[in-house]
This record gives structure tokens, C-alpha cells and sequence, in this order.
């Protein structure tokens, strides 16, 4: 059996390391990105300094051929399910490849669409400017290099966890950064109050300026088509050479949207991972959950819940039915200097049925929330 | 206060937005005693007593002064902004032409003294040794030999680099701790107590360097040394072979081969103090991990060899062993492993390979330490690998070339020979998944492929 993966990230890449693990099928992996797989959680050290891409990289190159895992660089430009074909887009042109060329198409037997994200626009007047993007790929970081040099401040939009590391990213080479916020505390949607504050405080700490309940009205270019500066909402102008856009990422499943799969704001997946057509799956972070799950939402753009769904779809591709279940929800980020880590549902507002039980340590930088049902004694 | 940029001063920095004037001035002192230093090993400087220690005032002040100035203002935190730009620290030309000069200066001291100034049979130093005469004579009443200079500089060395990593790490209690306590050990055990025993006139020795990187403790001249150094002679030979059946194996159960390779030796310490700044630099690869294993038991084997010989021609007077000679067998294995090796390629090529090279590779006494931590040991990393993110933190900045990753993201116990327990894979890990514990809980799953963290419950406390 011929299997074809989509997307060399976590989940296409996981899914493709328990195939080879279970079977002797052939196995064929795909991206535009990079010829092999890296760490997409670890793009702003690259840009920092931290590693180099080869560090980045969680497997040998050695790894691929001895496992018989084909590699194929090129971008699918449409997927034709009825034949089983994918097309490969022949004006694609890969950076630095190393895998030869890339072939016009690829047939399957079976599929599956590892497909990952791209970052949220929202119309705003300007957004496709140069010098206007958002954190994502590694090409982004190297046109974050290459812009690097002519930036005397970089203006970020969006407080969420690409933001901050962007942020944290022209930190370390010296080079000032606003960040818009539209809500009035730093990712207070997800972090309760007192957490929410102390990231603020950590952000401004590191020289951030830091502008809460403040949105984008509007980036300003000049002539050659570059950005200028920013107008906020409330109207403050900010002259910037450098926009950040980092208000959260969707699906990076636009393309598909006329192939006949079934999709909503991601591919459409059962608790098996596959998708409305037969023999095709999808997995990480372009998949939509059918069914909502209590305590988690049908679409979760994480690095741990791909590389459970990756799996997950290798059994189902080698013929054991086995239903993803992620367990309880868990994740972890780094805000600068502060680690934080999450097990289980934390409500932002305190309520009714539970209680909490929070402790801050006198230097303002640590913390613990424990969450808990109350039970009503008789 | 929004526009507030911190400055920094590392060698490393792509774009440095400006050097202060502190900066300038620690780097000018830190270099004029250095200057210092190259003069008088050109013979510029000989006769006033007082410039030798003006001279290591400097380099001392000018280097803790730059890291202070590099560190302090930053909030606490890990400092890896821009390592793989630096032209010291990413193998650019800066490092090779340090590594030259330091490869040159092992070199002259191993086998060309009379280069760096020792005088000959008889005759009075000159050059660099000539100007450590005044501290030699200070604490032991005789001239320098380039031995001394060496042990100056090395401790030297620990300290004023250790000064640095304790200020990079302060956010971290057990690289403190570990750093003072490898700053300590160098000092006293390495340095000054056998400099004073030497000034008394007795036996001297350094009662942390065990056999068999203190290979040469087995030598005929050093048994006789310690059997005609009286009671405390004895001593010494006692507590040098309970060092190794005894003392280091209790603890290398209990803590794993860190208790030593991090906390108290000294080819350790100068590894995590001055080579700091180069521990990304080692070799991650399987291939590398295979010499690694080939290397380092092949010296082992090569020292037990020796050494029986040695013990044997001790014994029995006879020289030959079948073809071998015990006595060309051990200036081989002084020459090869001794000078060469855990000298010139150990030190030297830290900023070309990383700064455990000779700890990895070659040392035969990480090579017991290790075997025993693998397989008869309570230490081990454990991971939280669901909080993994791949992102090879770990893998980059372990200094002994371990794929820590690899580890990490199955939630896989670490259990490694070559794991100095340095705990800096857990300190860069953005995610807080490395944790080196000592633990008995469920030890008996130590190496197996996959498991749970555990809090042991004596680790909870309800303080109200
Ligand atoms: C900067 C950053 C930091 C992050 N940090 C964290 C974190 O700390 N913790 C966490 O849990 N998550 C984090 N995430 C999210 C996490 O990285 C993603 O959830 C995860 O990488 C998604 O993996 P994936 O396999 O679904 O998709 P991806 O990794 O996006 O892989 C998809 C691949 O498919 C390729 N592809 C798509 N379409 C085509 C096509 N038509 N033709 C050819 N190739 C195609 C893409 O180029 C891409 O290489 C972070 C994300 C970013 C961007
Ligand atoms: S540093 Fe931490 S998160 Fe990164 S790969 Fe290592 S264990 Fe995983
Ligand atoms: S695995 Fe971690 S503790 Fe062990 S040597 Fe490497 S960095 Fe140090």
C-alpha cells in the first residue's frame, strides 16, 4: 500500500514513524517548507541564536533512508480525490533543497492531510504590505533575518503566544518592540487575572512597551510598498519599519476548499481521524473535530495534540481502529523568563462550582492555581 | 521606560548596539593582564615581584567586572541570545586562533619547558616561569616550574569563570551550588593543599584526583614516595585506593558519576566554568556517540593494562611482559592519554569541539563512573514528555553530546554513562520536561522505554 502524507510537521511526521513502526508500506512525505522535519515550536530560537536548524531538527538525516520514509519537496497545488492524485505545483521553486526534483504528481493509495496553519489576517488596510507578516513557517524567520537590519522598531499585534516570542525574538537583537494588545490584560482570555498581570509585568520588565486594550486600525506604507508605521485604535500613530501580525492562526486548508472535502473552519474528521472521503485523514492542526469532546474544543493548534493525532492515524491507516482520545487538555508556553504549565480546565472567571486556591511568590514571578469542584457539606 | 533597550556585551552579538564604558574598561584591564603575561614570556618583564600579581589582579577584575556588566542588569534567566553568531563561540576565527594559542601553550608546557622559561638543571628561571617565581616563593619557598604557572592559571581559571557562570546562572540553586563546590575543591584540594605539603617537605598529593585519571598514583616513584612519606604517606595510599573501591562507588550509587564530574574534578571544573561558552559545540550524532563509546573504554582498558604492568614490575622487578615493556608501555600512555590527549586535545579544542572532549572521549575514570552509573546507579533524568516540544534545548546546549531530545519527547528516563549531570539540559528546557533526580520511586523501571513522572509524596507539603 502506497501511503501519502501531506505536511512534514509533528502530525504528518509522527503519523508517518508509527506506519513504519506497524508496516512495510510505502511511505511518502510531503512539504514546501524544509526537506526534513523540524520543530516549528523552536523557530525563535533560530533567529535568536539559541540553535541552528540542524538543531532543530529532531532526526538525523540518516533517519528518513534507513527508515523508508521518501521525502519530496514541492508544493500540492490540488489534490484530484476521485483519481487519487496529488499535483504538485510546477512553478514552485524550493530554497536549498537537497531531494531533487519534485515530480508533477503523486498518486495514493491512502492519504493524509497534515496540512497545519497560517496566520490569521483581518483585513485590516495595509496587512499585505512588505515588511507586514506573521510567525509561522521558516521562511518567515528568514525574511524576519533579512528585514532585521533595517528595523529601529517593530510593532506586534496580538497578545497571544506567537506574539510574545516574536517579541521576545527582537529582544534579543537589540531592536524595540511595541506590541498591541486588544484585550486590557496580556492572553486574558486563557490565563486568569493574576497570571495575565504577571506576564504583563515580565513583558514590560524586558523593555517591552507594552500597549494594552489597544488594536490595529490600520498600517501605513510608502511608495516602494513597505510599512511606515501603524495607526492603534484609539489612534496613536507608531512609526515602525516592521509589522508582526500574531492574532492567533486557522487552518491552512483555503486551498482545498473547492476539492470536494467537507470542511468547516478545518477538515471535517470522525474520532478516527478520517476525513468525508475514503482513505483520506486528516491530522494536527487542520483537522476539525466532528464531534466536540467535554473540556476541549474541536480544533486545537498544539504541538502535542498533533503528535497524538499522528499516531493515532498510523493505526487507523494500518487497519486497527483506534479512536483519538487526547485525555485531559494540558500545554505549556515560556512568557521571557517565566515557564508556565497547564493540566485540566482553568476558567478564567471564578464560578459557582469551583474553587481555587492560588499562591504568588513575593518576587512576583511564580505562581501555582489548583482548581477544584466544591462540594457542599451536608 | 517603554524604549529602554538593554545593552550586551557578547563577543556574540550580530548587531551590538554600542559598548558602555564599563564594558570598555573591564576589557582593557582584562587585556593589559594578559599583555602582562605575553611580555614576560618574552622576557619584558623580569625582576619586580609585585607585577606578577598586578597582572593576574586584572585579568581577574577585568573578566569579573565584564560579566557583571553582561549579566546583572538582565533579569535573571538563560543567556543563549546569539551564541551560534559569535566568532568565539560559533567556531568562527576567534575561536581558532584561541584554540591555537592554547594548543601551543600545552604543547611548550608538556614538552618544550624551556620555551615558556624553565630554567635547566640548575639554572634560574626565565620568561613566564621566571615571573610565577615570586608567587612560588611566597607559598612554598621555592621557584616556579611551569607546572606551577599551570596550576595557577587553571585555578585561576575555575574562579574567575566560575564567578561568571554563577552570575549567568543565578536563577539556579544547583548550578551555585555545584560551581562553588567545583570552585572549592579546586582551590583547596587541587591547589593549595599540595603546594603547602610541598613547602613542609611531605608527600603531596591531591586528594580528590583519583586513580585512574590520577594515573600515574600506581608508579613506582609515587608508591615510593608515599611509602617513605610516613604516616601520613600511608595515609595517602590508603585513602587513594578507598577512593576507589570504596568511597566513589557509594556515592556514584547514590548520586550517579556527577558527585565527581561536576561537583568536585577538576578537568570538569575548568569544562563547565571557562568552557562554557562552548558546550553547544559538541557532536550530537549517533556516529559521534559510537566513537564515544570505542574511545573512552579503549583508554580505560589501555590504563588497566598499564597499570597491572606497572604494579607488576613494582612487585617482581621485571620490566618485560611477554613482548610488552611496562616501562615503554607507561611513557606511551603518559605521552598519548596523559599530555596529548587530556591536555592538548582536552583543552585546547574547546572552542572547535566542545568543552568536554577529553571527559567524553577519553577519561578512563568517566568511563567506570560511567558503567556503574548505568547499571548500578539511583541517577537518572526524568522527563515529562508530554510537555515536550521537540525543540532541542537540551540536545544542543549538553555538553557531552547526549541526544537529550530523543529522550524527551518519548517521556523516556535518561539513563546515560556519558551524563556528567552537569542539569543544564533541564535548565534551557523551555518547558520544564528534564528533571535529575536521585530518587527510589520506581526505580526498578529506571531504563525502561516509557513512563510517568512521579511526585514521591514525601515531596508534598501542606504547609497550612
Ligand atoms: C512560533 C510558533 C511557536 C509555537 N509554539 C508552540 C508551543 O510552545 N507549544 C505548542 O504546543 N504548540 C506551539 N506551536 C504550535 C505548533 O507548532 C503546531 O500546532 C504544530 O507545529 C502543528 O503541526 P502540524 O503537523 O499540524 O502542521 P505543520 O507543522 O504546520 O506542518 C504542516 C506542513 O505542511 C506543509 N504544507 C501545507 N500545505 C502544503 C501544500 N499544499 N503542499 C506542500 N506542503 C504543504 C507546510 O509547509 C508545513 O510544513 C507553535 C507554533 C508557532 C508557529
Ligand atoms: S529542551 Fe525541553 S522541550 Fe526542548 S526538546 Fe529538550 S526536553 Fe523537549
Ligand atoms: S544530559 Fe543533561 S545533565 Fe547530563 S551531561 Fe547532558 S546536559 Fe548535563
Amino acid at each position: 500500500m502506497k501511503i501519502v502524507i501531506l505536511g512534514n510537521g509533528i502530525s504528518g511526521v509522527t503519523a508517518a514513524r508509527f506506519v513504519r513502526k506497524m508496516s512495510n508500506h510505502e511511505i511518502i512525505v510531503i512539504s514546501k517548507e524544509t526537506d526534513y522535519f523540524f520543530s516549528r515550536t523552536a523557530l525563535m530560537y533560530l533567529y535568536m541564536g539559541h540553535m541552528r536548524l540542524k538543531d532543530v531538527q529532531p532526526y538525523e538525516t540518516a533517519f528518513w533512508q534507513k527508515n523508508r520514509i521518501q521525502l519530496i519537496r514541492g508544493e500540492v497545488s490540488t489534490i484530484d480525490f476521485h483519481e487519487k492524485i496529488l499535483h504538485f505545483d510546477p512553478k514552485f521553486r524550493a530554497q536549498e533543497t537537497i531531494l531533487g526534483a519534485t515530480p508533477s504528481s503523486v498518486s495514493y493509495d491512502k492519504l493524509v492531510l497534515a496540512l497545519g496553519s497560517a496566520t490569521n489576517k483581518f483585513g485590516w488596510p495595509g496587512q499585505d504590505l512588505d515588511r507586514v507578516q506573521g510567525l509561522y513557517s521558516y521562511q518567515d524567520v528568514e525574511s524576519m533575518e533579512k528585514t532585521s537590519q533595517d528595523i529601529s522598531r517593530a510593532v506586534i499585534v496580538g497578545g497571544g503566544l506567537i506574539g510574545i516570542e516574536m517579541a521576545e525574538m527582537f529582544h534579543s537583537r537589540h531592536i524595540p518592540v511595541t506590541m498591541l494588545v486588544r484585550e486590557s490584560n496580556y492572553w486574558d482570555m486563557v490565563l486568569p487575572p493574576e497570571e495575565s498581570k504577571m506576564v504583563g509585568r515580565q513583558i514590560v520588565e524586558h523593555g517591552i512597551d507594552l500597549r494594552l486594550a489597544t488594536g490595529l486600525k490600520e498600517i501605513k506604507g510608502n511608495d516602494q510598498g513597505q510599512a511606515t508605521g501603524v495607526i492603534t485604535n484609539p489612534g496613536d500613530q507608531i512609526d515602525c519599519e516592521f509589522v508582526g501580525l500574531t492574532a492567533g492562526v486557522h487552518p491552512n486548508i483555503r486551498w482545498l476548499k473547492e476539492s470536494g472535502i467537507e470542511t468547516d473552519r478545518g477538515i471535517l474528521v470522525d474520532e478516527y481521524l478520517q476525513s468525508s472521503i475514503k482513505d483520506v485523514y486528516a491530522s494536527g492542526d487542520c483537522a476539525q473535530m466532528r464531534t466536540t469532546r467535554a473540556g476541549r474544543r474541536n480544533i486545537e493548534a498544539v504541538w502535542y495534540t498533533g503528535r497524538m493525532m499522528g499516531e493515532v492515524v498510523a493505526h487507523n491507516l494500518c487497519g486497527n481502529q483506534v479512536a483519538y482520545d487526547p485525555g485531559i487538555w494540558f500545554n505549556s508556553a515560556k512568557f521571557f523568563d517565566i515557564e508556565y504549565q497547564v493540566y485540566g480546565q482553568v476558567p478564567v472567571e471564578s464560578s459557582e462550582k469551583l474553587e481555587t486556591i492560588y499562591w504568588e511568590g513575593d518576587d512576583g514571578e511564580k505562581s501555582i492555581r489548583l482548581i477544584f469542584e466544591k462540594i457542599q457539606k451536608e | 521606560m517603554t524604549d529602554q533597550v538593554y545593552p550586551s556585551m557578547s563577543i556574540a552579538d550580530p548587531h551590538p548596539p554600542f559598548v558602555d564604558g564599563m564594558q570598555k574598561l573591564s576589557t582593557a584591564l582584562g587585556l593589559t593582564g594578559l599583555l602582562m603575561l605575553i611580555l614576560a614570556w618574552l622576557n619584558q618583564f623580569s625582576g619586580d615581584s609585585t607585577l606578577v600579581w598586578i597582572s593576574l589582579l586584572l585579568i581577574t577584575s577585568g573578566t569579573i567586572l565584564y560579566a557583571w556588566r553582561q549579566y546583572m542588569p538582565l533579569p535573571e534567566g538563560i543567556k543563549n541570545n546569539g551564541v551560534w553568531f559569535g566568532r568565539l563561540t560559533s567556531r568562527g576565527w576567534l575561536a581558532w586562533a584561541t584554540g591555537l594559542v592554547i594548543t601551543f601553550f600545552y604543547v611548550c608546557l608538556y614538552w618544550y619547558p624551556g620555551l615558556v622559561g624553565l630554567g635547566a638543571e640548575g639554572q634560574s628561571n626565565t620568561g613566564l616561569v621566571a615571573f610565577f617565581d615570586p608567587i612560588s616563593m611566597a607559598i612554598k619557598d621555592k621557584p616556579a616550574s611551569q607546572w606551577f604557572v599551570y596550576g595557577v592559571l587553571y585555578t585561576l581559571a575555575i574562579l574567575i569563570f566560575g564567578v561568571k557562570f554563577i552570575l549567568k546562572y543565578r536563577h539556579n540553586q544547583y548550578q551555585i551550588l555545584r560551581t562553588l563546590s567545583v570552585m572549592f575543591f579546586q582551590l583547596c584540594f587541587a591547589f593549595a593543599i599540595p603546594e603547602l605539603l610541598d613547602r613542609l617537605n611531605q608527600p603531596s598529593m591531591d586528594f580528590k584526583n583519583m586513580w585512574p585519571l590520577n594515573y600515574y598514583f600506581f608508579f613506582d616513584w609515587n608508591l615510593d614516595k608515599l611509602l617513605s612519606g610516613g604516616n601520613l604517606g600511608l595515609f595517602m595510599l590508603v585513602w587513594g585506593i578507598a577512593m576507589i573501591l570504596i568511597i566513589s562507588p557509594i556515592l556514584t550509587y547514590f548520586y550517579g558519576k556527577r558527585w565527581y564530574c561536576s561537583w568536585v574534578c577538576g578537568c570538569g571544573g575548568l569544562a563547565e566554568t571557562a568552557g562554557d561558552p562552548f558546550r553547544h559545540l559538541s557532536d550530537k550524532s549517533l556516529k559521534a556517540w559510537k566513537i564515544e563509546r570505542w574511545l573512552i573504554h579503549s583508554v580505560l582498558v589501555f590504563a588497566v593494562i598499564m597499570t597491572i604492568m606497572v604494579i607488576y614490575t613494582y612487585l617482581t622487578g621485571q620490566s618485560q611482559i611477554l613482548f610488552l615493556n611496562s616501562y615503554n608501555i607507561r611513557e606511551w600512555y603518559g605521552f598519548l592519554i596523559g599530555a596529548a590527549f587530556s591536555g592538548v586535545v582536552g583543552v585546547g579544542f574547546y572552542p572547535l569541539m566542545g568543552s568536554r572532549v577529553w571527559c567524553r572521549f577519553g577519561c578512563p575514570m568517566a568511563a567506570v563512573l560511567g558503567l556503574q552509573q548505568r547499571f548500578f546507579s539511583r541517577f537518572r533524568i526524568t522527563t515529562n514528555g508530554g510537555q515536550c516540544i521537540s525543540c532541542g534545548n537540551c540536545s544542543t546546549y549538553c555538553e557531552m553530546g547526549i541526544d537529550v531530545r530523543s529522550y524527551a519527547q518519548r517521556g523516556q528516563n535518561i539513563v546515560r554513562a556519558s551524563c556528567v549531570g552537569c542539569g543544564i539540559c533541564a535548565a534551557v528546557c523551555p518547558r520544564g520536561v528534564l528533571r535529575l533526580e536521585n530518587g527510589t520511586v520506581d526505580i526498578k523501571e529506571r531504563t525502561t522505554a516509557v513512563r510517568n513522572i512521579h511526585v514521591p509524596v514525601g515531596e508534598v507539603k501542606i504547609l497550612s
